[in-house]
């Protein structure tokens, strides 16, 4: 069990790490929003089943409740962060940001 | 079994770590919608880093601040989002 939270741990923090360093290294808005927004949903996915794990773990009537919080917090995670990042998406494109090194522009052409 | 406390505060040093580059893109990013992706991925790993130290100090407390802070800043990047497009029509 103590491996298992170590391993979510260590996935959760190395992909949290992947999208700061997207956010940091990629050329435009929606590179960047590709790669963050993927990247942190996953990682904090994994931190809080590891959370999750270790607090049922510990058992007791406090750790339950802890552990069932974390899993309430995990499904509004799961249910926000793609909806903001996809009015983010389309907010970019409407007030007039370009694709990097896009070639085709379908948008423009209607 | 029991994994010691510095387990959890070396998890949530290094989300502190990437949140700080976050800022960094928030700070520098040349066009208002990088700020703005910045600033949602900061509040992701807030939220990451509040349940992981709510584990930590067996606070149930902090995980509840948690979730009413994932769905403020969720209002809070609709609410950028709809300005950056031009407001409703």
């Amino acid at each position: 069990m103590s491996i298992l939270l170590y391993v979510f741990f260590g996935i959760g923090v190395l992909f949290n790490g992947l999208g700061a360093l997207a956010l940091m290294r990629f050329p435009d808005v929606y590179t960047r929003l590709h790669g963050a927004t993927k990247c942190t949903t996953f990682g904090s996915i994994f931190t809080t089943l590891g959370v999750v794990i270790y607090s049922f773990a510990q058992g007791g009537a406090a750790n339950q409740t802890l552990a069932i919080h974390a899993l309430i917090a995990l499904l509004a995670l799961l249910i926000t962060n793609p909806t903001g990042s996809h009015a983010l998406a389309r907010a970019a494109r409407r007030s007039g940001v370009k694709p990097w090194g896009a070639v085709v522009d379908r948008w423009e052409d209607r | 079994m029991i994994a010691t406390p510095i387990t959890f505060f070396a998890v949530a040093g290094a989300l502190m770590l990437f949140a700080a580059f976050a800022m960094v893109r928030l700070a520098l990013g040349p066009t208002a919608a990088d700020r703005a992706v910045g600033l949602d991925t900061v509040n992701t790993l807030v939220v990451a880093l509040m349940i992981v130290l709510g584990a930590a100090y067996d606070q149930a407390v902090l995980i509840d601040v948690a979730i009413v802070y994932a769905l403020l800043s969720f209002i809070g990047t609709l609410y950028i989002a709809r300005y950056l497009e031009g407001g409703l029509e």
